[in-house]
């Protein structure tokens, strides 16, 4: 079954960068002009607007800017808007997006993702720990941050304690993951991390949270990508070739939880991975690039089994065998990923995903590239998207 | 400051039980499914006959992961958090910290016993590592 009614048809990213100091908004007006340029579209054309998760202080810098804001800012006059702080991650307000494009509620949606995190954290606040700071907490954080488990990478790295013991993964393994990216990340001016990452490097940073140390953590930047959604018909009118959602995953099977999970060798991604598969004809191995969530780099092994480009449990050797870096049959994160290339909470790695399938990745590009998967999310949280250029 | 969690009618008995030493854990008294984290109703069989009950306080380790990294100013760290799979109450884990001077030798498949450690109006848990039985 092909969707094929929404398509994405223009995107942008901000300079990013580690405490940049400036205001969210001027990295959301970069963007959004960027994206709109791209698209060959102008703000008249605009007529929807989502974002993920909605403005909130939750953590430091999380998400300062809300679509109030950025109407506001951008002189927008929207025929529907939205947020979407609870859904299949932070690829929602994608997801949504096509479907208000597809129901004809809108024409051309700009989403929007915005940090400031790199600058919130540096004026003495500290680094994302969600609701900390405030007395008490609800919800399914209170079952983490409560009892001291206060960061993701705990909840990351118990999962990573998990597979390693059942699947015989090392941190090896892992560093390739941290690596490969990085070695991408050098072909890419944009990326935030510019120098080189050898697997000693990798091994000798400081723990975090075992198994995983410094460099299995992504890296907080400020900056902001815009992605434009638009229905079909008047994707064809814009300036480049329309990226056809050809699927999307947003399945969940298990509980709102990082430690419930029967089996927590997978994730939400599996359940959304085989919803996405099961909604289209294309197979793993038509895929030409992959944009995988990489807030902590285990959930790319843990994404990769999900999509089933390897079987549970074969990441490791999968990832041994070269695929996924420079020069590899299944090139993950091309831009570098969050890893080395800076958290835009999963719109920077579509980003770079749909800049692939238009071929202006320069030293990075993957020889006509035509469809690309991106999953987003860890832990519970995640949602799967198929695209697809003629 | 490590916020504390909001007492609600579902995770009462959990957070409070410490007061008591024990380990309470949501069952539906119709089906005997143990639900975590605790609802008001069971998702098996739908039935709002659910209680809390008193579990015998020990587990296994499931999974853990030793934290380094101090995320609040006050933080002791070394220090390794326990997934737990809960006995006597199938398919729910409790993840809390474990007591130890050598965080480093935690195991899955260790055995583990509940302790609580008061915090505001709410019992914090904790897991203890149990002399016998390392066996992963
Ligand atoms: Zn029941």
């Amino acid at each position: 079954m092909t969707m094929g009614k929404a398509a994405i048809t223009g995107t942008g990213m901000s300079t990013i960068g580690r405490n940049t100091g400036r205001p969210a908004m001027d990295h959301l007006l970069e963007a959004a002009q960027q994206a709109l340029a791209s698209a060959g579209l102008t703000r008249a054309d605009i007529d929807g607007i989502c974002t993920y998760p909605g403005k909130t202080d939750n953590s430091p810098g999380q998400s300062p800017l809300g679509t109030g804001e950025v109407r506001g800012a951008l002189g927008l006059k929207t025929r529907w808007h939205s947020a979407v702080p609870d859904g299949p991650a932070q690829m929602a307000p994608i997801m949504v997006a096509a479907m208000a494009v597809m129901t004809g509620q809108a024409r051309h949606v700009l989403c929007f993702r915005a940090l400031t995190e790199s600058s919130s954290q540096s004026a003495g606040r500290r680094a994302s720990i969600a609701g900390a700071g405030k007395p008490q907490i609800g919800g399914w954080l209170s079952w983490l941050v409560s009892v001291g488990a206060m960061s993701a990478s705990n909840w990351a790295g118990w999962m990573a304690t998990r597979y390693f013991h059942e699947f015989g993964m090392t941190r090896e393994h892992l560093g390739m993951v941290a690596t490969g990216q990085r070695q991408f990340a050098l072909m890419n001016p944009a990326a935030v991390m510019q120098k080189p990452l050898s697997m000693a490097d990798y091994h000798d940073a400081r723990m975090i949270s075992s198994p995983l140390g410094l460099f299995d953590c992504d890296i907080p930047i400020d900056g902001a990508a815009v992605v434009i959604v638009s229905a079909a018909d008047a994707a064809r009118d814009c300036a480049r070739a329309p990226l056809r959602i050809e699927a999307l995953g947003s399945a969940l099977q298990s509980q709102e939880t990082w430690d419930q999970r029967p089996d927590l060798t997978t994730m939400g991604a599996h359940d959304a991975s085989a919803d996405l598969w099961a909604r289209t004809d294309f197979k793993p191995a038509d895929v030409d690039v992959l944009a995988l969530y990489d807030g902590f780099s285990i959930f790319v092994p843990m994404w990769l089994e999900a999509l089933g480009f390897c079987g549970h449990g074969e990441a490791k050797d999968f990832i041994a065998a070269g695929n996924i870096g420079p020069g590899g049959r299944f090139p993950v994160n091309t831009g570098g990923g969050q890893l080395s290339g800076g958290r835009l909470h999963g719109f920077g790695l579509l980003h770079e995903a749909c800049q692939q399938l238009w071929g202006d990745t320069g030293a990075r590009q993957v020889a006509d590239a035509k469809t690309a998967v991106c999953g987003m999310g860890g832990g519970f949280i995640a949602g799967a998207m198929l695209l697809n250029r003629d | 400051m490590r916020p504390l969690p909001e007492l609600t009618p579902e995770n009462t008995a959990f957070w409070t039980g410490g007061a008591r030493g024990e380990l309470m854990i949501a069952c539906c008294n119709d089906c005997n499914t143990a639900i975590h984290p605790p609802q008001i109703v069971c998702p098996a069989c739908l039935s709002r006959n659910v209680a809390a009950r008193a579990m015998a306080g020990t587990g296994t380790v499931y999974t853990f992961t030793v934290n380094h990294q101090p995320w609040l100013p006050d933080m002791a760290v070394p220090f390794a958090l326990a997934v737990v799979d809960v006995d006597g109450a199938p398919g729910v884990r409790v993840t809390a910290p474990v007591i130890s001077d050598q965080p480093e030798t935690v195991q899955i498949g260790q055995r583990m016993q509940i302790r609580f450690e008061a915090a505001g109006d709410v019992w914090l848990p904790k897991w203890q590592p149990l002399e016998t039985g390392a066996c992963a």
